[in-house]
């Protein structure tokens, strides 16, 4: 390559014109493939409380609990996001399928306590 | 002339992890070296012991970042040996897949690393660009960039569609024209040649005598690779070829790993083209039968071993992973010893260490006796109380608190 040092022209009238490799993100928002394992999202109606996700996590991240009052079932699904290691087993492992992966990730935050945080349907 | 002893390290230049090396210098050239590891150890194994086999999986995959899914292959491909499942063809291809993708990548970044040691930092913002068309494709085919999660115990978990393999085949396209520039850098830049040659020579014997697998081995004449000699996942039937080179230094390293990556993209076409139908995956049962698997796949870091036990539960009973970077880490010192201090960088990042993936057990030598030792966590803590209470009289038994 930098034996003919002129070959350098065509490379350099080439970029001139490109975009930049770089984007401007958080100014510009970042480009995530859709298939990237994000947060997970969470249907209430569809679980039956099995916890099978609970039992496979292995981070134990998740937790599937039961507010309802009277033996009534609504369950409600924890999860720690400090502790997640987005495998998105228990996903794979839901034989309802409530729980699904999306492609969200800005997840950070400056407050500890916020990262235990109560999944919901989107 | 008097000598010198220069600690690198733990913090050192050469790699962003924790490693220990300590040169004695006569002048500038370096007389011995000696290189100590134990910074980093994360207790992997034991984690594993205390978890299911698919809560393993991701624990196994997170020994290493670059070549996790050669972790996360020999783990599943070595617990599927145990259950005696058989897995489908197509998964095994996409397994495959995977694992070629991951060399490009891993290759990838280690040029740019090895072209960041020796200046040339042009070449290192080149190839990092590229690697990062690898990674996308990665990103969206398995999930994540690193980590991928795409194995699983019985198969894979996701399965191409004909958008990804569209990507994939354009990405041979670029790859095809960008390696030829990197072949003909490699190959034929005088300035490369003159820094890299005759660096961290190692002779194909003393390759053997250490032990050094993958590109290491390779670049010293020693035709070893896993994908040929003991073929793993779709490797009987997408034919590897071994890149063997003897300049026996680092410049013949770079030349393997080039050499390599278009072996790959040839590997890749050739899948993409073939790849079988089918399922991608099959149930595995919780419980695994008790019996004792030892398995190796190759890393792009070089070959990737496991040994496996298991008691007939749902946890294993025992792993004991030996990842690529400690069967190379004996020879470093061997090839520091003779060259520049100036050089240690780049000969110690030309073996690609991965630190955290190498830092298990306790093994003392006695080098005056000859003398092995494997020593548990009480005699560890008793020795190094008597150590330093010998050496530097710290002695917490004269210590009276109130």
């Amino acid at each position: 390559m930098r034996r003919y040092p002129g070959k350098i022209i065509k490379e350099a009238m080439g970029n001139l014109n490109s975009k930049a490799a770089t984007n401007l993100y958080p100014a510009a928002p970042s480009i995530v493939t859709k298939g990237y394992r994000g947060k997970l999202n969470y249907n209430s109606k569809a679980c039956t409380g099995c916890k099978l996700c609970v039992r496979d996590c292995p981070a134990k991240a998740i937790e599937i609990v039961n507010v309802g009052a009277d033996g009534e079932k609504i369950f409600e699904c924890h999860l720690d996001l400090g502790h997640c290691i987005f495998c998105g087993q228990c996903a794979d492992v839901c034989p309802k399928k409530c729980l699904k992966v999306t492609n969200e990730f800005e997840l950070a935050t400056t407050d500890k306590s916020t990262l235990n945080i109560n999944l919901k349907e989107v | 002339m008097g000598r010198v002893v220069v600690p690198i390290g733990t913090q050192h230049p050469a790699l962003k992890e924790p490693a220990s090396f300590i040169l004695t210098l006569e002048g500038e050239k370096v007389v011995s070296a000696k290189a100590k590891l134990g910074y980093n150890h994360r207790g992997i194994e034991k984690a594993c012991e205390n978890r299911s086999y698919i809560q393993s999986l991701y624990i196994v995959e997170r020994v290493c970042g670059i070549c996790s899914h050669a972790h996360s292959t020999v783990y599943c491909e070595a617990v599927e040996e145990l259950a005696g499942i058989e897995i489908p063809k197509r998964a095994k291809y996409l397994r495959t897949v995977v694992c070629e993708l991951e060399r490009l990548h891993s290759h990838l970044l280690w040029l740019g690393v090895a072209a960041h040691e020796i200046g040339f930092d042009t070449f290192f913002m080149y190839v990092w660009r590229d690697r990062e068309k690898v990674m996308d494709i990665l990103e969206n085919f398995c999930g994540n960039r690193v980590n991928y999660g795409i194995n699983t115990l019985g198969g894979v978990r996701r399965d191409l569609t004909p958008e990804i393999i569209e990507d994939i085949k354009n990405l041979c396209k670029l790859m095809d024209e960008r390696l030829k520039i990197y072949t003909d850098l490699a190959m034929g830049d005088a300035t490369l040649a003159a820094r890299l040659a005759k660096v961290g020579r190692l002779s194909k014997e003393t390759a053997i005598q250490y032990g050094a697998v993958g590109p290491v081995a390779r670049a010293s004449g020693v035709a070893i690779d896993v994908r040929v000699n003991d073929p793993f996942a779709a490797y009987d039937e997408v034919k590897a070829n071994i890149v063997v080179d003897d300049n026996c230094d680092v410049f013949g390293r770079v030349l393997v790993r080039v050499l390599e990556m278009v072996d790959s993209v040839r590997m890749l076409r050739f899948m993409m083209d073939n790849i079988p139908d089918g399922t991608i995956s099959v149930k595995v049962p919780r419980k695994i039968p008790a019996g004792e698997v030892a398995h190796r796949v190759e890393a792009p870091r070089g070959e990737d071993a496991y040994f496996l036990a298991s008691n007939g539960t749902e946890k294993p009973e025992r792993i004991r992973m030996r990842a690529p970077t400690e069967a190379n880490w004996h020879a470093i010192a061997h090839m520091l010893e003779g060259d520049y201090l100036a050089d240690s960088p780049i000969i110690i990042a030309a073996i690609d260490p991965c630190y955290s993936c190498t830092d298990r057990a306790i093994q003392i030598n006695d080098l005056n006796t000859g003398k092995q030792d494997i020593l548990n966590w009480q005699q560890l803590k008793q020795y190094s109380i008597n150590w330093h209470r010998e050496n530097n009289g710290i002695d917490f038994a004269k210590l009276k608190i109130k």
